[in-house]
């Protein structure tokens, strides 16, 4: 036999699964989230996304060729969801360069300081996010209204969001607030002022459940995220409130949603077992609403994500149950 | 619930090639080469010499110890020498070369077609005979079949379950088998259950073989005791710990061997050798094996005896495809690339899987990412992710402690990677390693 054949071990199949593949189901996850936004927000949402992504696929790929001296991985998608993702946690009329400077953190010091995509301990884009947050506090929370489709970008009417009349709620105890919250529909299908991506709640809830029906992520983070925080609510109800009025606000306003599917699910900086996914959104959904709480600021998702992401290493010492383990 | 519990994967099962193709038989070749060493354990010690005239069926080698097997010949003719020959991933193997000289049998041997159902042999003399004709797991581990049946000290069987999962892709031996042979499949059952002295037997088969369960349950249902059950497809049902799992419920602990739990598991194949062996006498000689995919011309199932030249099995088949790059012995999964094939059939070879060249590279690996399903998808609830960066890292220690000797090496990591990581060729390196230093230990303390 004249023939030369590949010998390689088994197996000799592959699922067709790629990085490549994630990144854009994400990326088509976020989609219906986006037209919301694009529709709220008008140019603003367009023209801070396009820099965001551009930056950062752009600076991923200068600082893979040029300092770390290796290929270039930009095609496997996850820079532009990075940026897109950076994007989303942003007001959509930040100025230009402030998104730059995001980008840069973003994929600089978050991403590629630690080598690139798989070795980061931290999610870049909340990294750029928390980074221009305490960098810039009052742009980062000059929040536009969204007024439907229209094409100023930086000087659009501004005003509070829901979450800072809850939080005075809660705080102050100053039940005349109640009247400034918007409706629960409105909060529901994102006509409130926000971060670009976190407004429609319907939108993000969507895009989630297309991850965990492709199988992209798994119910464990969201649900114990979101499941922790109601609970929460529930019990620390402020007056003038009903129970589920304040779990709905709860859920549907701030990052919450996209936290809980998009932001906190990154496969990196997430646990790698069930148990450990169930304790790391226990544990996200507890910060979260202690910050909102007690906190000094309004909104606490990043922070509650950035801190649990540190504890990842630890919560992967829980291992799977194995073969063996179970007996009945 | 009809399947296992833990991990598990679904490749696309591509049986359509070869399914349901009667099988065929391969014609005599004129020289043979008969390796020693068929099956797991000692090699066979041969007792013929050099121009010695043998017939079919008559034993040719004795079991080197007890977990060995018997070897018999295939053909009848001259044995030419006792050698070596090169095998398809190129190891030397002891072997014994005949000029075959036509098909005449040996005496004892019930050539009739007609199937014998009544036994009336005592537990002993089923397993005397078993042992004799050399028997072994036809499945894919080629584990001595006699040493299943007599149960260490201490332990004892409950449940006989039969292993008609076939969940490897593209092989369709098995299922071909149920549905030509199914009468003598549960007679053989019965005489294995008799020979463990039990009264439970169970019968898996995966549900994309819905005439093979009909089939076996309209022969079941009159009998007390056997009962079909048909599995949800999922991929390694067919590996002795999952298959325990999903049809008594019971699992394996970590190290043990199924008698733990009461259960002797036996591959449908190796069934109708135990019925072959027990009512016709006829030793193992032979075996079906599946020749297929895409590109091959006539994909099949052909009963080849051992010593048969692959090459020729590969010519009733339709040849060697154009496009072929990888040639594999076994299934998709756990199926070893041969480098070629010119080497004789064995108990070992379940199939012949031709892959095109595109099929059979592998892509690049990139980074990591954690995305943890190599840990979901691990039917031995291991963590591969974390087993290949310590055999990468050689911390063999932890790999120890991350029980690597679990991993049944099935590839699901491997497969479902979507970085293409070579996680599989990782940890079966480090497996390799931690086992010479658990076997060092051992040998110290003693």
């Amino acid at each position: 036999m004249n023939m030369k054949l590949i010998v390689s071990p088994a197996p000799h199949a592959h699922s067709g699964d790629s990085v490549r593949r994630n990144m854009l189901l994400v990326i088509l996850a976020l989609l219906p989230a986006y037209a919301v936004s694009v529709a709220a927000f008008g140019w603003g949402a367009i023209i801070t996304t396009a820099i965001s992504i551009v930056a950062c696929v752009g600076f991923e790929w200068l600082i893979a060729k040029f300092i770390l001296k290796q290929q270039p991985t930009i095609g496997d998608c996850s820079a532009i969801l990075t940026g897109l993702l950076l994007a989303f946690n942003l007001p959509c009329n930040l100025p230009w360069w402030i998104v730059v400077i995001g980008a840069l953190v973003a994929i600089g010091v978050g991403k590629m300081t630690f080598g690139g995509l798989g070795q980061n301990p931290f999610n870049p884009a909340l990294v750029g996010r928390v980074f221009l947050l305490i960098s810039f506090p009052v742009q980062m929370t000059t929040w536009p209204r969204p007024l439907g489709f229209h094409t100023q970008y930086i000087d659009a009417a501004t005003g509070a969001t829901p979450l800072a009349a809850l939080k005075q709620i809660v705080k102050a105890g100053d039940s005349s607030l109640v009247s400034q919250l918007p409706s629960l529909w409105d909060s529901f299908i994102g006509m409130m002022g926000g971060s670009l991506g976190e407004v429609c709640a319907l939108a993000l809830l969507l895009g989630g459940l297309l991850l965990i029906f492709t199988r992209v992520i798994t119910w464990h983070i969201p649900v114990s995220i979101l499941a922790t925080m109601a609970i929460f609510a529930w019990i620390s109800t402020p007056e003038g409130l009903c129970g589920h009025q304040y779990i709905c606000y709860t859920l549907l306003t701030g990052g919450a949603m996209l936290g809980a599917f998009f932001m906190a699910t990154d496969y990196v900086t997430s646990p790698m077992t069930s148990w450990g996914k169930v304790i790391f959104g226990i544990g996200i959904g507890l910060i979260v609403m202690i910050i909102r709480t007690w906190g000094a600021y309004p909104e606490g998702m990043s922070f509650a994500i950035l801190i649990m992401n540190a504890c990842v290493p630890l919560l992967n010492k829980i291992r799977p149950k194995r073969f063996g383990e179970i007996t009945k | 619930m009809s399947t296992f519990r833990i991990g598990g994967v679904h490749p696309h099962d591509n049986k359509v090639y070869s399914a349901h193709q009667p099988i065929t038989a391969c014609p005599l070749p004129k020289n043979a080469i008969i390796p020693l060493v068929q099956h797991i354990g000692a090699p066979a010690q041969p007792i013929v010499e050099k121009g010695d005239k043998v017939r079919v069926g008559q034993l040719i080698a004795k079991a080197g110890g007890f977990v060995s097997a018997n070897v018999h010949a295939p053909f009848s003719g001259i044995i030419t020498k006792i050698d070596t020959f090169v095998d398809g991933w190129g190891m030397r193997t002891p072997a014994i070369f005949m000029d075959v000289e036509g098909d005449l049998w040996d005496d004892t041997i019930d050539r009739t077609p007609d199937i014998v159902h009544e036994f009336m042999l005592d537990p002993k003399e089923i397993i005397d005979r078993i042992t004799a004709a050399g028997i072994v797991g036809l499945g894919g581990a080629c584990f001595p079949t006699h040493v299943k049946l007599l149960p260490p000290p201490g332990k004892t069987a409950e449940v006989l379950v039969v292993n008609g999962v076939e969940c490897e892709p593209y092989l369709t031996c098995d299922h071909q088998l149920m549905l030509e042979h199914s009468e003598e499949i549960v007679i053989g059952i019965q005489i294995l259950m008799r020979a463990l002295g039990i009264k439970r037997a169970i019968i898996g088969i995966e549900k994309n073989k819905p005439d093979a369960i009909a089939k076996m349950q309209a022969l079941c249902s009159r009998l007390l005791g056997i009962q079909v059950l048909p599995l949800d497809l999922k991929y390694p049902q067919g590996g002795e710990k999952q298959l325990i799992d999903a049809c008594i419920g019971r699992q394996v602990p970590s190290g043990a061997l199924p008698i733990e739990v009461g259960a002797v598991v036996d591959n449908v194949a190796t069934v109708y050798a135990v019925y072959e062996a027990v009512q016709k006498r006829k030793p193992l000689i032979s075996r079906v094996m599946t020749v297929t995919g895409k590109s091959v011309a006539q994909p099949g199932n052909y009963e080849v005896r051992f010593g048969t030249p692959l090459t020729d099995v590969v010519a009733l088949a339709g040849g060697i495809p154009e496009d072929t790059g990888k040639i594999i012995s076994g299934g998709l999964l756990m199926g070893r690339a041969m480098n070629n094939i010119d080497m004789p059939a064995n108990k070992r070879v379940s199939g012949l899987l031709f892959m095109s060249e595109n099929e059979s590279r592998r892509v690049e690996p990139e980074n990591c990412i954690r995305c943890a399903k190599c840990v979901s998808a691990c039917p031995m609830g291991l963590e591969p992710y974390l087993l290949s960066r310590q055999s990468e890292l050689q911390l063999w220690d932890e790999m120890e402690a991350h029980a690597v000797m679990d991993c049944i090496e099935c590839g699901c990591c491997q497969f479902t990677c979507p970085s293409h990581r070579p996680l599989l060729d990782y940890v079966r390196m480090g497996k390799a390693k931690v086992g010479g230093i658990i076997r060092a230990r051992q040998a110290a303390a003693k």
